[in-house]
């Protein structure tokens, strides 16, 4: 047994810090496999529009897909020079060097979640852009998940090269009507010198998944990473904590959470951890409650003088059921920091309300255009096909009003 | 020819969080008039416009509000702007993440938005979130923009010249002048307004039928315009409380 499996085998029973509990063993090990594509040609219609649900159109304008279904990779391409894009396990065969990236940012033994991935056979894509070289148009991954009371585990190891540029769009979904399921996904990403990353997750979840994610990144100098999370759709619980570590001069970290919900109980956040002069991180998070139980975390932490870190955490609760429970951090270790944060929870203002009804506007539908201004968040540095797939997913017809 | 009244207001008594404001306030404007509301600070200029327009803390006790022969004193304020009602305010709020391109559209989809805009000289301005950041004549031209959209039939004006220089205040005068219909014959004018200024510089830039000063939450005079601007230059509102309590 190797030194990872026998850390994941101690860890197989270890409760997760954060989130509500899960017993593993109430959703089933194996899920239902699924044969290889060649192509999208054959892609069933109820994958296809599970993947819409989650902002991911694949094919068309693309750097490279991959599409997981349950646990099986049925589909990985890379369609540009310079990027290459495999499903974890061939990875790992083909490149030795990979055990150097793999399980080195996020502990196999974090808890049972990151355990139970490291203990079954990995799934998940590889993507690595080699140096100097830039995507155009964003990767797209798409992790479909169909249900079935079973579990769905992903990992994921992204490597940007020196000074390459690097954007991915990966969605995770199910279709309409999925029924129970609990999706584990572990996702590695390392941002050499001068590299830039944009790395977005669009989650649409059925209102019986559990969802447990576990992130981390690490930037070098020069380097940047823009993390942007949203969730629209309501799910039974979910809880995320990625971390971001800027480990060389002048590395910078932006996150962005957008999130929705009508019901069940999320706990989301991240943490930046500041370890290089002239670092910077911005994290903002806008979440909006008709019903759910949202934790809404951020936390920075400051270890060496001359950086900049900011936390903005703001939510609106539309009705009398809902709880947003905002905690931002602010951890300093020396002098010469210059961090700050604003959190706020609320409900819609009424002069803005009486704004647009004075413009004719029925109380139902000034709700909705505010909600939908509220959570229209500017993401920089994506790259303007993902930006407008973003605009799309915030302006989705099923965000709806309070009343 | 007869007067056809757009607006009645009849013994009009309105509180704001249990502080009466507005006491007994009567008031008329025809079909076609333009009128101006001087008055003090604090003496209910403003809550009168909010009152008409429908914004619910500002509560009518007695008294009503009839529009176009409608008593719309009940009446919820969306309804009323549909009714033909339209108000600029004097200090609207910045609506995150709305474009002012999209607003226009809100307010009426079949406005033609690029005419508009370029009347006002807004057009850099169409894809900035409202009133975000606007300075003091970007947020009044913003509220004419919005206003030239709807196409009321009866416009309330706060203020649209205050903390505005002499470039935007033409552009906001032309702006009223056709919300008005003023560039249009007199006796094919339907439209009409209240503009409420403070120190009256607006009124060399739009033609005004006639004016009402307001002290201490009522209608205390009325009269033509340009007289009554001219007392009130040279006595003050002083001598508007003289002129009615002579000693």
């Amino acid at each position: 047994m190797s030194g990872l499996e026998k850390r994941a085998e101690k860890a197989r029973d270890k409760r997760a810090a954060l989130g509500t509990d899960i017993d593993l063993e109430s959703y089933e090990s194996e899920a239902k496999s699924h044969g290889e594509m060649d192509s999208l040609e054959g892609l069933p219609s109820e994958v296809e529009q599970a993947a819409l649900a989650a902002g991911v159109s694949l094919g068309g304008e693309t750097s490279g897909d991959y599409l997981q279904m349950d646990q099986s990779p049925v589909l990985q391409s890379a369609a540009m020079e310079g990027i290459e894009l495999l499903d974890i396990a061939s990875a790992l065969e083909k490149h030795s060097y990979l055990k150097d990236y793999y399980w080195k940012l996020v502990p196999i033994d974090m808890d049972k979640f990151t355990a139970d991935v490291g203990l079954h056979p990995p799934a998940g894509y590889f993507i690595r852009a080699k140096p100097n070289t830039t995507t155009v148009f964003p990767l797209k991954a798409c992790l479909y998940m169909g249900g079935g009371g079973s579990r769905q585990r992903v990992h994921n190891v992204v490597i940007a090269e020196e000074n390459s540029s690097l954007h991915i769009i990966t969605g995770c979904t199910t279709p309409a009507h999925a029924g129970r399921g609990l999706h584990l996904g572990v996702s590695e990403v390392y941002v050499k010198r001068g590299a830039h990353v944009s790395f977005t997750m669009v989650h649409n979840w059925g209102e019986e998944v559990e969802v447990r994610p576990r992130g981390a990144s690490y930037v070098e100098a020069g380097g940047s990473i823009s993390e942007n999370y949203i969730t629209l759709s309501p799910v039974k619980s979910l809880q995320a904590f990625p971390t971001a570590t800027l480990a060389g001069e002048g590395a910078k970290a932006s996150f962005n959470t957008i999130m929705y919900s009508s019901r069940g109980k999320i706990d989301i956040g991240n943490q930046t951890l500041l370890e290089a002069p002239k670092a910077s991180a911005e994290s903002i998070s806008r979440v909006v409650s008709t019903g759910g139980e949202i934790i809404n975390r951020g936390r920075m932490v400051g270890k060496v003088p001359d950086i900049k870190a900011h936390l903005e955490c703001v939510g609106l609760i539309l009705t009398d059921k809902g709880r947003i429970y905002s905690i931002p951090e602010l951890d300093g270790w020396c002098g010469g920091l210059d961090m700050s944060h604003e959190a706020a929870v609320g409900k819609i203002s009424q002069e803005e309300l009486e704004y647009l009804m004075a413009r004719g506007l029925p109380v139902d539908e000034a709700t909705r255009v505010i909600v939908r201004g509220f959570l229209d968040v500017e993401i920089k540095g994506l790259p303007p096909a993902l930006k407008e797939e973003m605009q799309k997913i915030t302006k989705l017809e099923e965000i709806h009003g309070g009343s | 020819m007869e007067v056809i009244w757009l607006l009645e207001i009849d013994g009009l008594w309105v509180s704001i969080g249990g502080k009466r404001v507005l006491k007994d306030v009567n008031l008329k404007v025809g079909q076609g008039e333009t009128h101006a509301l001087f008055g003090p600070n604090g003496c209910g200029k403003t809550t009168l416009l909010n009152t008409i327009a429908g914004i619910p803390r500002y509560v009518v006790e007695d008294g009503q509000i009839r529009f176009k022969g409608q008593d719309i004193t009940e009446m919820p304020m969306n309804e009323r702007a549909q009714l033909g009602l339209g108000i600029a305010f004097q200090h609207p709020p910045t609506i995150r993440g709305l474009k002012v391109r999209d607003l226009i559209k809100l307010c009426n989809p079949k406005a033609d938005a690029a005419w508009i805009l370029n009347e006002l000289d807004f057009a850099e301005f169409a894809d900035r979130e409202v009133n975000k950041g606007f300075s003091g004549g970007e947020v009044k031209r913003s509220e004419m923009v919005q206003l030239m959209a709807q196409g009321p039939d009866f416009v309330m004006l706060d203020e649209p010249d205050s903390g505005v220089d002499l470039e935007n205040i033409k552009v906001i005068g032309k702006a009223i002048n056709m919300l008005t219909q003023k560039d249009q014959r007199p006796s094919t004018r339907t439209k009409s307004g209240i503009i409420i200024t403070h120190f009256g510089h607006i009124l060399d830039y739009i033609s005004t039928d006639k004016a009402h000063v307001m002290i201490e939450g009522t209608v205390v005079c009325s009269g033509g315009p340009m007289e009554i601007l001219e007392q009130i230059k040279a006595n003050g509102y002083e001598g508007c409380v003289e002129c009615l309590c002579p000693a």
